[in-house]
């Protein structure tokens, strides 16, 4: 009985939340979430709203807390690449490559070409996927149906790349420590190559369908601003970033599997219907990402070495000497790394990830103050939130 | 891949089809036919009954053939739009319960119609259970003033259009109603949300009436039809040819202040599912939420229908007039409605009332002016 009180005690959220005295005439507290159609998962957030103006907000999370990082202190250093896959579980495969770089960086394995080739195309074609569900869903946020179904006609043909790649479809425990599960299958380039030929004017058609849709810009282009300095402060990473006007790209900056080798841009938010650091702009550095994206898939298709063993630096057992290092890569959603600490045994001593969707969520309270409630819905849709890397 | 079917279930399934699609055959025939129908039954009970007792029998013949269209209506127009949203979507849409699906609305009726009646605990409860009487009655009871065919009208009211105007605003009361008593903030913020929609599209519907009204010198839809016939292909005529184009803009208006009356995208800012759950009737289950569901249908046909009555020359048709002439065109009218409804985003509620106040009624006031002018002049 007495643990129950103490536990009670010690909850956080009693401080946290909102009490009725915080409240001033008119204000009503809102609960949206933890089960709302439009959270992108399971988050709560607590509005103080005043009619349709949103005074202040607080998210509450931990919805989905799995355990991740424990689990990781207790499993061999293979063994935690199926957890990745579950924290950001629509971009899997950005996932498992970032642990895997951070634990080759400690182990110091190098790789052949043939394995780094192999990586850019699945994370190219992770983001792309990645970014065809963010855009998707914002579209259906902001109310527009058709353009939700039409990207995931695109998203499920990239799945089933992956499905021939590896047997699965969302979790795929692909890029191993040293090296990746499977070699490409035989023909699989050459149906890479036709799905971007046929899905390069698709993204044209999107554009043409949502992004520049008046009533479309008119609901994103002036809500939610970030400014640049207050992306920074809030270290802000990937498209929310960029979105900002501000050019960085762990792909550029700090490259990881060879990506020095592709020549591609990275977009940045112009400001083109309103402010710099809108909603439309962190939604519409999403879709230039993916034409880049594509531009990135057809150099390392082409580039791709006939000859490798994929499972060549894949180490009998995964033991590293004691150390610590930090490996980070460009994930559809941000920089996102993990720091792996290393004892000498077979199993981490410590494995923490940063998730950049945790950052991004971390913002929210400062852009939702003042805007209306149908703008809280857009906000959450332009910073392309998982749950799941959040409470990881 | 498909599944085959046991031999009952599929018998079963095959009978309906044809009996529903004959059905549908059938009543474009009826419908097509009405006139000759009504003046038949009109001279049968005029040699039988005292001319008192035909008026009130013709219209009660009248209700039951209108509330029996307007029932079986919505089945249609839901089958209808989820197969119109999936063909735009690409995909294929119900396609399992019936040929094409044709049984999909019946089935989903027929679910609702079993599923447990829910009350929540702090709802009030008299409102609560008023509310979806309200709407759907304002939906339906519009029905009463359109002009079918040739003196083929329920109700033949002097004062119709006043009348089509007060009886759909019934429906927005049912949704405030239906926000309130729910004791549900997300159904608040949809019932106050279709308040404020209300009071800002009536006035724009209201004014763009008026020019039609002052160009007709009536408020009777009978008489509103009886001017646009004749002219050059029995078409020319339309008020939507007329007044120097301007009328076209009145059109393209009035169909606007429809949309949004009818809480249809990008007005459905009262149910927006993305930002309200499902709005005003969040709380709402089985068949009070099917009432709801019904009567935003209703209303949509019959916004499409006085359209086509105001602006595009309602039963008279450029090749033969009737019922069935009103009917294709108010189908051509919803198609587009939901056409809009899968392509474009949803407006955020201070747009929606900029957009009124700040173009659509100063735009409709010209058009009233205009049609006022060129009446004196034309005098």
């Amino acid at each position: 009985m007495s643990t129950q009180t103490q536990y009670k005690d010690l909850e956080p959220d009693e401080t946290y939340a909102f009490k009725p005295e915080d409240l001033e005439e008119g204000e009503m507290i809102l609960n949206m979430g933890p089960q709302h159609p439009s959270t992108h998962g399971v988050l709560r957030i607590e509005l103080k709203t005043d009619g349709e103006v949103v005074n202040d907000a607080r998210p509450h999370i931990g919805y989905l807390h799995r355990n991740f990082e424990k689990h990781a202190e207790n499993i061999d250093y293979q063994g935690v690449i199926p957890f990745t896959d579950r924290m950001d579980y629509v971009g899997s495969m950005a996932n498992s490559l970032s642990y895997a770089v951070a634990v080759e960086k400690l182990m110091g394995i190098e790789l052949n070409e043939r394995v780094e080739c192999i990586r850019v195309i699945v994370s190219e074609l992770q983001r792309i996927a990645s970014h065809l569900l963010a855009i998707g869903t914002y579209g259906l946020d902001i109310g527009a149906f058709t353009p939700f179904l039409h990207s995931f006609v695109e998203r499920e043909k990239i799945l089933d790349l992956f499905e021939w790649l590896c047997g699965a479809r969302l979790l795929y425990n692909y890029n191993w420590v040293g090296g990746v599960s499977h070699d490409l299958p035989e023909g699989w380039t050459g149906r890479a190559k036709v799905f971007l030929d046929q899905f390069s004017p698709v993204i044209e058609e999107l554009d043409e369908l949502l992004s520049h849709n008046k009533i479309f810009t008119a609901r994103t282009a002036t809500v939610g601003i970030i400014p640049p300095e207050l992306a920074v402060g809030y270290a802000l990473t990937g498209p929310n970033l960029r979105g900002s006007g501000i050019k960085w790209d762990i792909r550029k900056e700090d490259p990881y599997c060879g990506y020095e080798k592709y020549d591609f841009d990275v977009p940045v938010g112009q400001g083109r219907y309103g402010p710099i650091g809108s909603c439309w702009d962190r939604y519409y550095v999403r879709v230039d990402e993916m034409r880049q994206s594509v531009r990135i898939l057809r150099q390392a298709l082409d580039q791709l070495p006939a000859e490798g063993d994929v499972h060549e630096s894949v180490p009998k057992r995964v033991k590293p000497k004691p150390g610590e290092a930090y490996g980070r890569t460009e994930a559809p959603r941000g920089e996102l790394g993990f720091y792996v600490i290393s004892d000498g045994s077979l199993i981490p001593m410590r494995v923490k990830g940063r998730s950049p969707c945790f950052v991004a969520m971390s913002i929210f309270h400062e852009i939702a103050k003042g805007e209306m409630l149908a703008d809280m819905i857009a906000i959450i849709g332009s910073l392309d939130i998982v749950l799941g890397e959040i409470d990881r | 891949m498909a599944l085959k079917r046991p031999a009952l279930e599929a018998t079963i399934s095959n009978a309906l089809s044809a009996l529903v699609v004959g059905g549908a055959a059938g009543a474009v025939v009826v419908i097509a036919l009405i006139p000759m129908i009504a003046g038949l039954i009109r001279d049968g009970l005029a040699a039988r009954l005292t001319p008192t007792m035909t008026s009130v029998a013709s219209i009660a013949i009248g209700v039951g053939a209108t509330v029996f269209l307007i029932t079986q209506l919505p089945i249609f127009l839901i089958w209808l739009e989820r197969k119109i949203a999936a063909h735009i979507q690409d995909r294929l849409g119900p396609m399992r319960v019936g040929w094409h699906g044709v049984l999909q609305s019946f089935a989903d009726g027929l679910k609702l119609l079993f599923k447990e009646d829910i009350i929540v605990d702090g709802a009030d409860k008299f409102l609560f259970k008023l509310a979806p009487f309200l709407t759907i009655m304002g939906a339906f009871a519009a029905f009463a003033v359109l002009p079918w065919g040739e003196g083929l009208v329920i109700s033949n009211l002097n004062i119709g259009l006043l009348y089509a105007i007060a009886i759909t605003s019934l429906g927005a009361i049912g949704i405030l109603m239906a926000g309130w008593a729910s004791n549900n903030k997300y159904a608040l913020y949809g019932g106050m949300r279709s308040a404020a929609q209300m009071v800002s599209y009536e006035i724009p519907t209201a004014i763009v009436i008026l020019s039609v009204v002052v160009q007709v010198g009536s408020l009777n839809l009978s008489d509103v039809i009886a001017a646009q016939q004749g002219g050059v292909g029995g078409v020319t005529n339309w008020f939507i040819f007329r007044l120097y184009g301007l009328n076209v803009i009145g059109f393209i208006l009035f169909f606007i202040c429809g949309l949004a009356e009818t809480n249809r995208n990008p007005f459905d800012i009262p149910e927006a599912e993305s930002e309200l759950v499902a709005g005003f009737h969040t709380e709402y289950s089985g068949m009070r939420f099917a009432f709801f569901f019904l009567a935003e249908y209703g209303a949509m046909f019959f916004v499409a229908a006085l359209t086509a009555v105001l602006f595009l020359g309602g039963w008279s048709g450029p090749f033969f007039s009737g019922p069935l002439v009103l009917f294709v065109k108010t189908l051509a009218l919803v198609f587009v409605q939901m056409w809009l409804r899968w392509t474009l985003p949803r407006l955020r509620v201070d747009q929606l009332m900029a957009l009124c106040w700040k173009y659509l009624i100063p735009i409709s006031f010209v058009v009233l002016i205009a049609a006022a002018i060129d009446g004196v002049v034309g005098s």
